[in-house]
């Protein structure tokens, strides 16, 4: 009994800085509909400000109203830098599609991480003991840490002042007033803008309080800004997106959980998480107090599309060109530029499967790397546990997304929107989280190793002729569907759904079926992967490489497909060239803000909007 | 005269608010029928219960005699009822004849097709009902560069395209110039007849609903307070309060 009251005490005083987090994340979710990728920096950056200033402010203002203190500080200081990202960053882009917000709060990660880098170094630091709090009650002979037990009695407090702010102040009226309709908000005369900024440095400010609050139990490291995501991301989602109490509750039961499962299911713990999701999702799909998005009719925001076209003569034939150029390239180059070249085809197929549900479909996918790694693993533990032969494991890797495609597919294609953005990406951390934990099977972080392709395709040459062969088919594939009636009917379906619902269409059912297509392409994308490097690893299925896939369809630009395919190749020269430099996130993050800001239709679309202008393309009604 | 729908006390309730009170009503083939009343009456509620967009607190909807209460709008659609929306949702990134063939690949189902290029499917079809609808001229046009008018027609073309058997439209001319309207109004009164289709409209305009509707609905308030032709409708006392009392009226929702 004791033991077991020890536990639900420890989750419960972990849960109060993750419900920071959250109920941050809530927020400015409720107020500016981003969501805020960047959560996790605020949250890091949180931890390492708070150890500076715990270092500091004791000696100064003694030890209680120095630690104390320099958390109160820490909410300060980031809520500040909070403001600074939404003023240079946010407020440019507010009337953008949501892609390119996530992918610009994509950028600030990248920016944050190479700057905590050089101001606190690589070094993991202990966070120092709260003063004191330092030694354990025993409750039932049980030791808890006096340091928890204050964490517990603070957080409903938080809750409260929380609640109180947003349902007793003139900020909170605002806020729930925005929350509900911003355009009215805006017509009433509210200057929006600082009220979206004021909200963005409350909100950045809660994620510092977590992350300095948590510090006495454990500290600062450069990976915290992604570990939280999975957890944030998990709690947001069950709890419903925008509601405070549901953050709440969410967060002391995925806490509790936590340290029920390190206790009696240690191999199990980061599943666990996910899979209570997935439970609740079943039975409540917007979360358990969340509201359903009711999907206005005043249409989409931007420019609207042009009609796609085939492509004419010229096309064509420039497309035969380079894959002609691509063909005789063996020749005339050395075997490292074909590697390069076998990673930019193999990302670029990839790219371009999230692109048909992204672009095509209007399905914003966080998580299509679980297809990606999927297929890859799916061919590599096939060629590990049962020796299949090359060419039929191959098979599997797209067989095998596709399948994996059809069962997450199954629980968010009911959603959208930023749900569907959330529970993808919920997903794909639980089949990274099952492949990271799942030793027996997976290996875990050793990877699974010696997969190498049959004897006819070994060598850079065959394999970089296989690949491309096996890309460019996926590539035409993917373009023919897109021009059929189904990729019609996807287009429809995002366009509007209810039109489309009242012509007869099952818009729901055709997202489905593209989303296990895509799914199947991407697995298709991570079989050539898995056998060119001859092994696997759980990155292959990590936050980062989906992200990577959603910042070249962006990069590229979003509406076409050739988007995704430019955007590949040119991150991958861009990413060969970049990371040979020592801050390397930092310029990457920093290109992403500039083309988001800048050029917001991509390289496809800008060049496109270039050709126009100087006469080399042919102006069409729409532009 | 048959009649093609039926409307068995149909209501809807949105908490303790009762948008719609139970009312009951048929359309006969071939028949042009108006449902209008003040804003707020009902009569988009009552519409998207017909077609499917909001399933009914109770009541029953028939067509033809067969219970079509609560089905999905797509399945509704394939039974042969068309519908147009008082707030356009045409397909912005495609052309207006490829809007016109999407509607004619659903009609022949053709929705999973992942091969073969939609652009040439159905064409002929396609030019057909646009040209039936006026809009042949403008028929590789983007649709986001369509003026407010030629969008109705567009829907008016997309709406006819799997036959309905009945059409529900929804301010079909709300925002068009006076002149628009009557020509819209026109061409769809022509098509009825011609194509021996039934329509159910509502509509602002009293101009237009007394041109063109055989028949007339008053809803106010949830409740049905006139059914009949225009000369019925026109001496009703009820209808009259409605209408011509607007000073009653807007008192009493100030109170509300």
């Amino acid at each position: 009994m004791g033991f077991f009251i020890a536990q639900l005490l420890t989750g419960l005083a972990n849960a109060a800085a993750l419900f920071l987090v959250a109920s941050g994340l809530s927020l400015i979710f409720g107020v500016t509909r981003i969501v805020n990728f960047a959560h996790g920096s605020f949250y890091m950056l949180g931890a390492y400000v708070g150890i500076t200033l715990m270092g500091v402010l004791p000696g100064v203002l003694g030890p209680h109203f120095g630690f104390w203190g320099a958390i109160v500080l820490t909410g300060l200081i980031v809520g500040l830098a909070g403001a600074l990202v939404e003023i240079v960053v946010l407020r440019p882009i507010y009337r953008a599609p949501e892609l390119f917000q996530l992918v610009a709060t994509f950028g600030v990660i990248l920016v944050v991480q190479d700057l905590a880098l050089m101001v606190w170094g690589a070094e993991d630091q202990m966070g120092p003991r709260a003063p004191g709090l330092r030694g354990v009650f025993r409750i039932l002979g049980e030791p808890i840490p006096k340091y928890d037990i204050v964490l517990i009695c603070i957080t409903p407090f938080i809750l409260l002042a929380l609640w109180a702010l947003i349902a007793k102040t003139r900020l909170g009226v605002l806020v729930r007033a925005a929350t509900q309709d911003r355009e009215m908000v805006a017509a009433l005369g509210v200057n929006q803008r600082w009220l979206f900024t004021g909200v963005f440095a409350l909100g950045s400010a809660l994620a510092s309080w977590g992350g300095a609050l948590q510090l006495p139990k454990g500290g600062a490291d450069l990976l915290m800004d992604f570990n939280i995501i999975g957890p944030l991301f998990v709690v947001t989602v069950i709890g419903g997106m925008g509601s405070l109490p549901g953050a709440f509750i969410a967060a002391v039961l995925i806490s509790v959980l936590n340290v029920f499962g390190v206790a009696y299911m240690p191999q199990s713990t980061l599943v666990l998480m996910f899979v209570v999701m997935a439970i609740v999702l079943i039975v409540r799909p917007y979360g358990l107090l969340g509201k359903e998005e009711v999907a206005g009719e005043h249409g989409q925001s931007g420019a609207p599309e042009t009609p796609i076209r085939p492509f004419g003569q010229r096309g064509k034939i420039a497309v035969a060109g380079l894959l002609l150029v691509l063909a005789l390239l063996p020749l005339v180059t050395q075997p490292f530029a074909l590697v390069l070249l076998t990673d930019i085809v193999i990302f670029a197929l990839f790219a371009a499967s999230l692109q048909f549900i992204l672009g095509t479909g209007g399905l914003v996918s966080f998580g299509h790397a679980a297809f990606y790694g999927g297929g890859a693993y799916a061919a590599a533990l096939m060629v590990t546990y049962a020796k299949t032969p090359m060419e039929i494991a191959f098979l599997f890797a797209p067989l095998g997304a596709g399948m994996l495609a059809l069962v997450i597919g199954w629980f968010c294609i009911r959603l959208s929107g930023v749900y569907f953005a959330m529970l993808t990406l919920a997903f794909s951390q639980l089949v990274w989280s099952l492949v990271f934990q799942w030793r027996a099977v997976t290996r875990g972080d050793d990877g699974l190793i010696d997969i190498w392709p049959s004897a006819w395709l070994s060598g850079t040459v065959p394999y970089y002729y296989f690949t491309l062969v096996v890309g460019v088919l996926g590539i035409l594939f993917l373009r023919t569907v897109i021009h059929a009636p189904f990729g019609y009917a996807l287009r429809a379906g995002r366009d509007s759904a209810r039109q489309a619902e009242a012509m007869g269409i099952d818009v729901k059912r055709v997202q489905y079926v593209a989303f296990a297509l895509a799914g199947a392409l991407a697995g298709l994308a991570g079989g050539l992967f898995v056998f060119a490097k001859g092994s696997v690893f759980p990155t292959e299925l990590e936050i980062g490489k989906s992200f990577d896939a959603l910042i070249v369809v962006f990069l590229g630009g979003v509406k076409t497909l050739s988007g995704g395919i430019v955007g590949a190749s040119f991150m991958a020269a861009v990413e060969d060239w970049l990371t040979r430099l020592h801050y390397w996130r930092l310029l990457l993050g920093l290109l992403i803000i500039a083309v988001v800001i800048l050029a917001p239709e991509g390289i496809v679309g800008s060049a496109r909007r270039l050709g126009l202008r100087l006469g080399l393309v042919k102006h069409t009604e729409a532009d | 005269m048959t009649e093609i729908l039926r409307v068995e006390n149909l209501a809807k309730s949105y908490g303790t608010f009762e948008a719609v009170k139970g009312i009951s009503f048929t359309v006969r083939e071939g028949e042009m029928k108006a449902l209008i009343g003040p804003n707020g009456a009902g009569k988009s509620t009552c519409f998207n219960m017909l077609t499917g967009q909001i399933r009914p607190t109770r009541g029953e909807v028939f067509l033809d005699g067969a219970r079509i209460t609560g089905l999905p709008p797509r399945v509704i659609w394939r039974r042969g009822v068309g519908r147009t929306f008082q707030i356009t949702g045409t397909y912005q990134s495609m052309t207006v004849i490829e809007n016109v063939q999407m509607a004619l690949i659903s009609h022949n189902r053709r929705v999973f097709s992942l091969f073969g290029r939609a652009r040439a499917l159905y064409r002929t079809e396609a030019l057909a009902l646009l040209d039936r609808a006026g809009m042949a001229d403008q028929a590789e046009r983007p649709c986001s560069v369509l003026a407010y008018g030629d969008l109705k027609k567009l829907e008016l073309a997309i709406a006819l395209a799997h036959r309905p058997r009945l059409l529900l439209m929804d301010e079909p001319t709300a925002g068009m110039a006076p002149s628009a309207r009557i020509a819209l109004m026109q061409l769809t009164a022509e098509i009825v007849a011609e194509e021996g289709l039934s329509v159910l409209f509502t509509e602002h305009d009293m101009d237009v609903v007394f041109a063109h509707a055989h028949h007339i609905m008053v809803l106010n308030r949830g409740e049905l307070i006139a059914d009949g032709n225009a000369a019925e409708v026109r001496a009703n006392p009820q209808v009259q309060e409605v209408y011509l009392g607007g000073g009653m009226l807007f008192k009493e929702i100030d109170h509300a």
